[in-house]
């Protein structure tokens, strides 16, 4: 069964390469920018509000928004997938170290943003999308399956939507157990017509070889580092991408050119 | 849609193991709810505790897993003829095409906060130190292993509405032809980031939990897992099936609903609408009402707006307490006991409707033979999903 898609827009953040442009520039020629900003800067949030943000919901909101006006969509118009295989670790990190030390300090806006779908629920919020979004992990699979729920939702007649993947940085005590480095996002507005890059994606039996591109090296640290094939590829403008889609399945992406 | 079979489901909560237990309290009126005695540092409230987890024992292939979240998840695997149903479901179309969509709101998020009560000079204690129950994924894992599955295996954590949005997303994938089956459901144990959580919220009642009673106080929380297993309905099928979804969100607030329920009233008629009937065909409604102040009379207000003063609409959260992200499967359970059965639950605990509350809003059973039952699952972030079951 294969299932189809056009590649409207492209988000991408991650340390020393904040924009898809710049990330597509460095796959391409090796070239990086001398000064790139430490943390993302969402403008969908009010100013008091950015700077306070989880890390992980302020990345997401960024590459959302960047693909969005990419593919030149409102962004009220798209029903979401985000996809995360850890969350907001500084947020697991401080629930944790409050419930051991001093539960009844619990801090309720830490709290609410402690939920898996805080990313997804800033963007509704601030965009005024009224479309269901959905909010999923699946270990190394995470991107692989959020991006079969977004091709399903188009071949259940959404016209177009939104996909968005990210990780943060592992903080404290529990870093060790549940490794995640640097900061990546990375989303995809999807349609069923339109213009951009066609891709095709079908399931395939699992393999050990997995390709290895310069955005794949770039952050391989990150726990959605395993999205960055695609990548690779979407930046080549075309070819094949093999993404690891839970243990018995590969998915094969293949991207043309329009 | 094209109407899915469920071909077996189960639910286990405060008041015991299995769909017989749900039913029998149900019918009995017997909460699950008891005064709180979990954990070190007690908050003054009731909960829906499940009796006998800490004695669960998993078998050695799955001991890496174990967490109170994976005991309670295995103790519902193993009621109502779940295995044998998945056993099946295997020989019929290959492990590879059955697809596992879970939900949670926590996880195993209590053994993490057990990790960081006892570290070891910043270390988590060797016993802890797995992976295996420390992310969100947790869960989608455990369950994909002992049921001995291999298809695509999503966790989906959109908090409260997590287990009713299985059913979307397992609809979704076996339409696109990425799945023959789908073992769905939601597992959520009790732990101290939901007590303490909600505590600061302020929204945990120091009684048992009040839905839609004009003097309630806050919510119960609770813990509870449930499965059902999803298949494409068959020629002279009968039973039980899924007839239709709808998902939306509110874009208003992370923990307080839209005030006028826009999003509720959206994923409500989106599911009349993939199932093809009217509201008038709704014969049950299973409330999200979780007896906080603002959720109540929101979700009355939307219910009254859309359904005639005919429909039969309670919340059982008085039974079961807030079970989070195992609320969408424990109540579709109970949605789909009142289509089999023809037994209505009330809302437990409540006296004095809330002045927002509409004729649908029954706070006493009923028998009835219904063709349709709606199932409400709204969660933090403003995240909506609305179910509704039919027979084939």
């Amino acid at each position: 069964m294969n299932l189809k898609a056009r590649v409207e827009g492209i988000g991408f953040w991650t340390r020393g390469l904040p924009t898809w442009a710049l990330a597509r520039e460095y796959a391409l020629t090796g070239t990086r920018p001398d000064e790139a900003p430490a943390r993302p800067s969402p403008q969908l949030l009010p100013a008091n509000e950015r700077r306070r943000a989880p890390e992980t919901v302020a990345i997401a909101l960024e590459v959302a928004m960047a693909a969005c006006e990419a593919a030149r969509r409102d962004p009220a118009s798209l029903p979401s997938v985000f996809t995360s295989t850890h969350g907001e670790l500084g947020i697991t990190d401080y629930m944790c170290t409050t419930l051991a030390q001093d539960a009844r300090a619990l801090s309720p806006t830490r709290f609410h943003n402690s939920v898996h779908n805080a990313a997804a629920g800033y963007w509704t919020i601030g965009t005024g999308a009224m479309h269901p979004a959905s909010a999923i992990s699946a270990h190394t699979a995470s991107f692989a399956q959020g991006l079969l729920d977004a091709l399903a939702q188009l071949a259940e007649g959404h016209e177009s939507v939104l996909l968005v993947a990210y990780d943060g940085q592992a903080t404290g005590a529990i870093a060790r157990v549940a490794p995640s480095e640097g900061l990546l996002g990375g989303a995809l507005v999807l349609s069923r017509t339109g213009t951009g890059a066609r891709l095709q994606a079908r399931l395939a039996d699992v393999s050990t070889s997995h390709a290895d591109g310069p955005l794949s090296r770039f952050t391989s640290g990150n726990a959605m580092a395993p999205m960055l094939p695609l990548f690779d590829v979407l930046a080549r403008g075309e070819g094949e991408a093999r993404l690891m889609a839970g243990p018995a399945h590969d998915l094969i992406v293949e991207v043309v050119r329009d | 849609m094209t109407p899915l079979a469920i071909r077996a489901c189960t639910a286990t909560s405060a008041v015991g193991p299995g769909r017989t237990a749900l039913a029998n309290a149900l019918r009995e009126g017997r909460s699950g709810l008891r005064r709180n005695d979990f954990g070190r540092d007690r908050l003054e409230c009731w909960i829906g505790r499940v009796d006998g987890l800490e004695s669960v024992e998993l078998p050695p292939a799955l001991s890496p897993w174990d967490s109170r979240n994976h005991r309670l998840a295995w103790l519902a695997l193993g009621q109502d003829g779940m295995r044998e149903a998945i056993e099946e479901a295997i020989a019929r179309h290959g492990a590879d095409r059955i697809a596992v969509v879970v939900g949670t709101s926590t996880s195993s998020i209590g053994s993490t906060e057990e990790a960081y009560a006892r570290l070891d000079e910043g270390r988590f204690p060797d016993d802890l130190a797995r992976l295996q129950v420390h992310t969100p994924h947790a869960l989608g894992e455990f369950v994909q292993r002992a049921a001995g599955l291999r298809g695509p295996c999503i966790t989906v954590a959109t908090a409260c509405s997590s287990s009713a949005k299985v059913f979307a997303q397992a609809a979704r994938l076996i339409s696109a032809g990425l799945a023959d089956a789908a073992l769905v459901g939601g597992v959520d144990t009790l732990c101290g980031s939901v007590l303490f959580g909600f505590n600061s919220l302020q929204l945990v009642a120091s009684e048992p939990c009040r839905p839609f009673d004009a003097d309630r106080t806050g919510l119960s929380l609770g813990e509870a897992g449930g499965f059902a297993l999803l298949e494409r309905a068959r020629d002279g099928d009968t039973g039980l099936q899924l007839r239709g979804y709808g998902e939306s969100s509110d874009a208003h607030h992370m923990s307080s609903p839209h005030p006028e329920g826009l999003g509720a009233l959206m994923a409500m008629r989106d599911a009349l609408a993939r199932a093809g009937v009217d509201a008038a065909d709704i014969g049950y409604l299973n409330l999200h009402g979780t007896a906080t102040p603002a959720n109540d009379s929101i979700e009355a207000a939307a219910v009254a707006t859309l359904f005639p003063d005919t429909l039969h609409a309670s919340s059982t959260k008085g039974w079961t307490g807030h079970t989070l992200g195992a609320a969408g499967i424990v109540e579709s359970l109970i949605a789909l006991i009142a289509l089999e059965h023809g037994e209505l639950p009330g809302t437990l605990n409540s006296q004095t409707p809330d002045p927002a509350c509409g004729p649908q809003i029954r706070f006493a059973p009923q028998r009835a033979d219904i063709r349709y039952a709606m199932n409400n699952s709204f969660g933090f972030g403003g995240n909506n999903c609305s179910l509704v079951f039919g027979r084939a």
